[in-house]
Order: structure tokens, then sequence, then C-alpha cells
């Protein structure tokens, strides 16, 4: 990974993210469903960002907008100081469905943004070390519906990885993996993040994953969504899921959520 | 699968014997069945005297005999010879029904002419026509192959291009969509008339209404291939750095695949109807030419002849597209095996 990471294109530092009175909507029949409602969010280079809100609320909306995919109703996005307008392979998505192509093998899957930016002939030894961080390598040659669930996943988070992004976009990407699978997948994250230091903004319905692994929780509202809590964790890596401090925080974003009674 | 050998059962106490002779006749009773419906066929032949004059009784006689050898051989040593040896054993109930057919067809035809003779020739008269009728025979499968050919791939080829645009651009599909509503749906047949006298030769005609009848399908296919492709996909491509040249080459058609090839088979199906018609009112030449030939002179025997040989061509030619399709779409689960 090391001799690779010399040899990126793209600077391995990560970039700003300035979310200003960003306001969607849908049109479901003709009427508009508001999704997000004024939200504001500053996020600094290098920051892991958890966002945790009920389901249906707009988490993968605000995720779209961010990566380009659709334009806001109303209010601007940046990433530094340009505008978002359309995607751009220095902010990356991993989905909430793992969306392989069904007709191409796992590494062709994984060199997929390479290929399309056409730099994939100087890179290669980047897709064979994403397949091997995501513990892949030998199913390289699998198709999509040869792998499991949480292998699909993790091929689509080597993916993401494999274009060395400023700005990581993650839609509970872990949702699928087993626990243990999880945890290692985690650390990986954690330990991915610090040595590249790109941006992270994640989606979780998971408050302890929110909190081992960011460094901000942004809870939201019920549809539409604002934003209702800005909480800093501030405990170094890595951490400790009994840590009491955590279980404190846990309290209050579960409380957040209305999930004081369950907890 | 028997795991005794032949020398062992012979060798065994009684009821290890007649386990074993129950053993042998599961596993080898229907080749030497098969065997023996071919002997009989071979003696159908030769018992009894035609009732017409046909120069090749004799040898489809003694053929049948050799087939019956052959079946009887391989079945006693299909242990021996692997791959073929299970491929007889698998085929063999379906020898036997030939042997059988073959045997009632002779009798009912050349021996007693239960069925009336012209119009129902006994299987020594279709051996006749590829013996005696080869090299006629022979011209017409290249030019039937070579006009079917030709009009498929340019029809198919224009189709899959007309299907993308249309489905990837909406100002593309503006303009050909209701071109494609108001002549897709007619039968390229009823092209026949206009395209003989317009275009400079029957044969330019005769592709033109292949490559009309293969393109109308493939479009219609590729087209709503290319429409359905979950935006899922784009949606990935397109945070990855994909320009639309990506997006159509590397996602839109690949994704289509599937369809455009049900597309491709379809196209094939109503091309082989209107190589036959065209065959047979414009072009002098072709399988379709033959066979009005034949009826022209009354040689029963030949079209029976000529549809045998285009039924092995068009069967041919669904496996060949199947098996490209196999190659291309292995990443498909439960692809229908033809
Ligand atoms: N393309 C669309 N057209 C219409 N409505 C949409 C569309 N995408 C999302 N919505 C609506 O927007 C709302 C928010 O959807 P979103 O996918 O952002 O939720 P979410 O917070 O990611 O939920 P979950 O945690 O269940 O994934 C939902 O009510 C959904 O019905
Ligand atoms: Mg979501």
């Amino acid at each position: 990974m090391v001799a690779a990471a010399e040899a990126i294109t793209y600077p391995a530092a990560g970039a700003g993210l300035d979310v200003e009175n960003v306001s969607h909507a849908f049109d479901i029949d003709g009427a508009a469903l508001p999704v997000l409602q004024e939200v504001n969010l500053v996020i600094e280079p290098g920051e892991f960002v958890a966002l945790l809100g009920p389901s249906g609320c707009g988490k993968s909306t605000l995720l779209r907008l961010v990566a380009g995919l659709e334009r806001p109703r109303s209010g601007v996005l940046r990433e530094d100081e340009t505008r978002i307008t359309a995607p751009n392979p220095s902010r990356v998505v991993v989905f909430q469905d793992p969306t392989l192509f069904p007709w191409r093998p796992v590494w062709d899957n994984v060199a997929l943004g390479l290929e399309a930016q056409g730099i994939l002939k100087h890179h290669r030894q980047r897709v064979d070390d994403a397949l091997e961080l995501v513990g892949l390598s030998t199913f390289r040659n699998a198709y999509p519906h040869q792998l499991s669930g949480g292998m699909a996943q993790r091929a689509a988070l080597a993916r993401a990885l494999v274009n060395d992004p400023k700005i990581l976009i993650l839609d509970e990407p872990l949702g699928k993996l087993d626990s243990l699978t999880r945890i290692t997948m985690q650390a990986e994250l954690v330990a991915l993040w610090q040595r590249k230091g790109f941006t992270t903004l994640l989606v979780t319905h998971d408050a302890e994953e929110a909190l081992v692994l960011a460094n901000r929780v942004i809870v939201l509202s019920e549809r539409p969504a604002r934003i209702k809590a800005d909480i800093a964790v501030e405990r170094p890596y890595p951490r400790h899921r009994g840590d009491p401090y955590l279980a404190g925080l846990r309290r209050q974003i579960l409380g957040l959520l209305g999930l004081e009674a369950t907890w | 699968m028997s795991t005794y050998s032949l020398s062992e059962t012979g060798a065994g106490p009684p009821e290890t014997a007649t386990q074993g002779l129950r053993d042998f006749l599961r596993v080898s009773g229907p080749g030497v069945a098969a065997s023996a419906a071919w002997v009989a066929f071979g003696l159908s032949c030769l018992l009894w005297e035609d009732v017409g004059d046909w120069s090749r009784t004799h040898s489809l006689g003694i053929g049948a005999f050799v087939v019956a050898a052959v079946v009887l051989l391989g079945t006693f040593s299909a242990d021996y010879l692997g791959g073929a040896g299970r491929a007889l054993r698998i085929r063999a109930p379906w020898l036997l029904a030939l042997g059988l057919y073959f045997a009632l067809w002779e009798v009912a035809t050349a021996k007693f002419a239960w069925l009336p003779l012209p119009f129902f020739p006994p299987p020594q008269a279709i051996i006749e026509v590829y013996t005696d009728d080869l090299p006629k025979l022979f011209d017409s499968v290249f030019a039937s192959v070579k006009l079917q050919l030709g009009g498929y791939l340019i029809g198919a080829a224009l189709g899959f291009i007309t299907g993308v645009s249309i489905g990837w651009s909406r100002r593309v599909g503006y303009w050909v969509h209701p071109v494609l509503r108001f002549i897709g749906p007619l039968p390229a047949t009823a092209w026949l008339p206009i395209a003989f006298f317009t275009f400079p030769s029957s044969w330019s005609a005769s592709t033109f209404l292949i490559a009309l009848a293969t393109g109308f399908p493939v479009t219609v296919l590729t087209w709503s291939g290319v429409a359905s492709v979950s935006s899922a996909y784009y949606d990935v491509a397109r945070t990855l750095g994909a320009k639309p040249s990506f997006l159509v080459l590397k996602v839109a058609i690949p994704a289509a695949l599937p369809h455009v090839f049900v597309g491709l088979f379809m196209g094939l199906g109503s091309s082989f109807a209107v190589l036959v018609v065209a065959e047979m009112i414009g072009v002098k030449a072709g399988l379709g030419w033959y066979l009005q030939w034949a009826q022209g002179w009354a040689a029963y025997a030949n079209m029976y002849a000529a549809l045998i040989v285009m039924s092995l061509l068009c069967s041919g030619a669904i496996t060949l597209l199947f098996w490209t399709r196999d190659r291309l779409l292995v990443w498909q689960k439960g692809v229908v095996k033809w």
C-alpha cells in the first residue's frame, strides 16, 4: 500500500465540506415531500463525521447531494471552496446497496473507478492492494452473484478506497456484515482514515459504531431532517467499546433519537 | 452405474448371478434393444421387394446393420469408452425409438405403400437425393447461408446501434420511435413486392428484407434493455468519475446484453421465414428455391431432403447464438440451455 501511495495522483489529504442552508424535497404524486430542511454543516478537512437519524429521515439524500448526484432545491454545498454541482472522483460513495456490476468479476468491479478515469494501466497494484485490504484477494475472479452479502459490501468498500478519495462517503457500509467482520472492518477503516487523512462522512444506524469511529456525531431529526445535535467525541483511537465516556454519549444519542425507554 | 464387470457377474453364486443379470439389463438393456431395433430396420429394407424403383435400398439395409453393430459393440464396451460410452448409454432410448420409427417408415412406404406414395417417399429415396443431387443441394446451402448471414449481420448491427441510441438519447428516441412504431410491426415479407423492383438485384432486395426482419426485434429489445438499466449503476459509475462514453459502453451496453440476445434470437427466427420466402419468390438460388423447384417437379424426396438440411442449418444457427451468449453472459445465473 505504501509503494502504491507514492504513485497516487490525488493529494492524499482530506477536503473540507461546507453544507450551507440546504433544503431538499421530492415530488411524490404531485405533492412535494420535504426531506431536508435548512441543514447547515461545516466539516473540517480530515474529520470523521457520523450521521445518525431515524429511518427515512433523509440521510441517504444528504449523501447524494454531497456526492453531487443531485442538486439541492435550495442552499449550497462546497468541497473546499468549490461548489458541488456534479459527481467527482474526489468524493467517492459507498452506497447502502453494494450495487456491484454483475457482469464484472470482483477485480474488475474494484478497478471500475481507475478504469473510468483512464488511469488503470498504471495503477493495477492499487486494485490488488484494495482487495487485500478487504480480504477478498482469493475472490478476485468471482462474479458478484457468487459472493455473500457481506463479501459484496466489502467489495464495494474496496471499489471506493482504490480511488484514494478526499472525501469518503459511506452509507451504512458495514450494515450487512456479521459482528466479527464488522469490528475488524471498523478498525481497518479507522486505521486507513488515520493513515490517509481523507474526510469521512458515515451514515450508520448504530450509535455504538458512530461513537467508536467518528470524532463528531451529528444526530438528525425525523423527516424533514434538521440537525438536532452535533456531538464531539473527544477520545483517542483505538477506542474501547466499554468506555464509560462513550456509554454516556450513547445514552444521550439514543435519548435524542427517542429511545430512552429501551436503553 | 454398475460397479460389476461382466466376468465377475458370471462367476458369482446364483443370487448374485441373477442380481448381476438385472444390473446388466438395467445398464445395457436399452443399448441392446436399440441395436435390435436397427437390425429390424435393416431387415425391413431387405426382406421384401420395393414397390417402387429405388437404388439405395440394399445399401440402406447394410447401413442399418452397421449402425446396429456399432451400437451393440459400444454398449458392451461403454465402460471403456469414457465420454462416448456414457453418451451412447444416455442416447440409447432415442436410438431405439429412431430404429423402430425408421423400420415402420420403411415398411409403410417402400414395402406395402400404406402411405400414398409420391407424397411420402421412403428413407432410401431421401438418401438417394443426398448421394445423387449433392452438388445442387450444396450450392443451395451455400447460397442460403451467404444471404442469411449477410442480411442478419447487417440487421443485427443496425438494430443494436439504433436500440442503444434510442435507449440512451431522448432526442434520437423522439425521431426514431414513431418511425419504429409505424414500420416495425409490418411483417418484412410485406415489403417483398416493392423491394424486388426498387432494389437493383434480387440479392440486395433479399438482404434488405432479412436485415429488416432481424433489425426490428433487435432494436426494440436493445432499447428496452438499455432503458431498464438500474440508475444505481449509473450513480456508482458517475461518482467514480465515468464520462458519458463510459456510461454507454461499459455500463448501459453490458447491462442490456441479456435483452439484446433475446432480440437476436427473435430476429433469427423471423429472418429465417423471410429468407425462405424471398428465395422462393425472387432469388433463383438457395434452399427455399430448391424446395420450390422440387415441388415443380413433384420431387417429394428432394423436398424432404431439403427440409431436413434446412432444419439442421436453422438449429445450428440457434445453437451458435446460444453458445455465444453463454460465453458472453457467464456472469448470469440460470441461463437457459438450448
Ligand atoms: N428518488 C426519490 N424520489 C422520491 N422520494 C424519495 C427519493 N429518494 C428518497 N425519497 C424519500 O426521501 C425520504 C428520505 O429518504 P432517504 O433514502 O434519504 O432516507 P434515509 O435516511 O437514508 O433512510 P434509511 O436509514 O432507511 O436508509 C424518504 O421518505 C423517501 O421516501
Ligand atoms: Mg439510507
